[in-house]
């Protein structure tokens, strides 16, 4: 692979208008079989990108490898300026160790399609623990906070449940209010609607709409709710085996679409709907 | 008939009574040697390093596959070949706390796999260590579906501390032999010991029970 070949890459990236986050020839493959093929992807402080596309296109790959759930086969990926697939040594860049990873990882968190609660703590200590262990917070003020989130995804009244008391849609909210008490600077919420009744989506899009309007948030985002995508989103990406078939505003997507993938894929969604 | 009598069988109690002292405490320490080792052999399988891995599996695979008897005896009597002498309580409490840890280490590990890979990436996202990670999300969960194996495990330590009296340790069985020996009476002390043994192993086993279900309600995980 092209593991070693990194002398094309900057150690850093600097500037104003670098991106929050940068996909810079990334691919990903599972042994003979590619998920991803030389991606280049910029997302810009602030911007909501949405992830659009059939199933196997890799646009959940795209969040969880920027999670660093997944390892990556080439290229670099960099948030915030900085390189969290790899690390500087002199001028160069070398794959990044625990450290440094965690280090660039604090800046993500992320909200998954199944919750992913412990289930053995409460809402409020969902929320607590990453600010009390990780960010080292006393416990007071990562209470305070975590009640001002919960309070805000409209939990507040729920703190002291566990989440097998709650509904898929009340748990999507906590796991968003325990995302947003680390304070990332960026937030990927893979189809976080997906397991959710039709009745109580609206409830975790609604919260996400005000992330939007309230936040300086940079978010990442794979979903099929295409109204809601269309609504929120600053970019949409249509993804295709591996790549970005298409890409623009959700108006050039959704109403001109160029390629003639993307119009099947679109005509297939209304159809479905 | 039986020859039975109720007056010897009296007379014998108090001395088998102490000696459930030290079956008790024998099946305790040996238990509490095996939770904390066997966690350590269930964790030390889950490293990165592929060979380290292998070494714990076939250390845990040999322990499983030979006589606790065997053990008993290895630990005691080869031990001072190589100059460590050990006393009957103290070689036995390695021999078995050893040999329990690894069966306890395959309960564990059914538990740690049981934990949906979700609640990692979850901690991962929260950038958790991995220290962290194990010890307040992935531990605790593991715990209820390991508990029918571990109360088992413990049901079977206790039945298994006669093999102690091989090497000398003072627990009921090896007491009831010295009482057999002593007046040629074996029916009444070896009865006494099955009852007593009946009368401790079944309260644990319901104990358990009780624990497991009152340990998933305090975890929230009904």
């Amino acid at each position: 692979m092209r593991e070693n070949d990194l002398t094309g890459y900057p150690p850093k990236l600097e500037g104003p208008d670098r991106p929050m986050v940068r996909f810079a020839n990334v691919t990903k493959s599972y042994g003979s079989l590619t998920v991803l093929d030389s991606l280049d992807l910029d997302v810009a402080e602030g911007e909501m990108v949405t992830i659009i596309g059939p199933s196997g296109s890799g646009k959940t790959t795209v969040l969880r490898m920027l999670m660093t759930l997944e390892t990556i086969n080439g290229g670099v990926i960099y948030v915030d300026g900085d390189p969290l697939t790899h690390m500087p040594q002199g001028d160069r860049l070398v794959p990044a160790n625990r450290r440094h990873v965690r280090q660039i990882r604090s800046k993500i968190g992320m909200c998954f399609q199944q919750f992913n609660l412990f289930p053995h703590m409460t809402a409020l200590e969902n929320c607590m623990e990453g600010p009390v262990h990780v960010l080292g917070m006393p416990k007071k003020d990562a209470q305070e906070r975590a009640e001002e989130l919960l309070a805000m995804v409209g939990m507040a009244d729920k703190r002291d449940q566990h989440p097998s008391r709650l509904s898929g849609g009340q748990q999507q909210r906590v796991a968003i209010a325990r995302a947003l008490a680390m304070r990332p600077k960026v937030m990927l919420f893979d189809e976080v609607t997906s397991a959710l009744d039709p009745e109580v989506i609206g409830e975790v899009t609604n919260v996400i709409r005000k992330l939007v309007s309230e936040h300086n948030l940079t978010m990442l985002m794979v979903t099929h709710q295409m109204g809601f995508a269309r609504d929120i989103s600053d970019r949409i990406c249509f993804f295709y085996g591996g790549r970005i078939e298409e890409q623009g505003t959700p108006d050039e997507l959704f109403n001109h679409p160029q390629k003639e993938r993307t119009q099947q894929f679109l005509r297939a969604v209304k159809e479905a709907v | 008939m039986l020859d039975w009598r109720w007056d010897f069988t009296l007379d014998i109690l108090p001395r088998l009574l102490v000696a459930t002292g030290n079956t008790l405490l024998a099946a305790g320490l040996g238990y509490a040697i095996a939770i904390v080792l066997g966690l350590v052999l269930a964790l030390a399988q889950r490293t990165p390093s592929r060979a380290f891995t292998m070494i714990v599996r076939e250390m845990v695979e040999f322990i499983r596959s030979t006589p606790l008897v065997l053990q008993i005896f290895f630990v005691f009597y080869v031990a001072p070949q190589f100059g460590i002498r050990l006393s009957p309580w103290t070689a036995g409490m390695i021999a078995i706390g050893l040999h329990y840890a690894a069966y306890l280490s395959e309960v564990y590990r059914g538990g740690l796999d049981s934990v949906p890979k979700g609640q990692w990436e979850a901690a991962t996202s929260l950038n958790l260590s991995t220290a962290r990670t194990y010890f307040r999300v992935i531990i605790p969960q593991a715990m209820p579906p390991s508990l029918a194996g571990m109360g088992n495990y413990l049901v079977g330590i206790l039945k298994d501390t006669p093999m102690l009296s091989v090497i000398g340790v003072a627990e009921l069985m090896h007491t009831a032999n010295a009482i057999g020996s002593e007046t040629y009476r074996f029916l009444e002390p070896y009865t006494m010991v099955g009852v007593i043994f009946l009368a401790l192993s079944l309260p644990t086993a319901a104990a358990i029970r009780l624990f497991e279900a009152w340990l998933r309600r305090k975890l929230g995980m009904i």
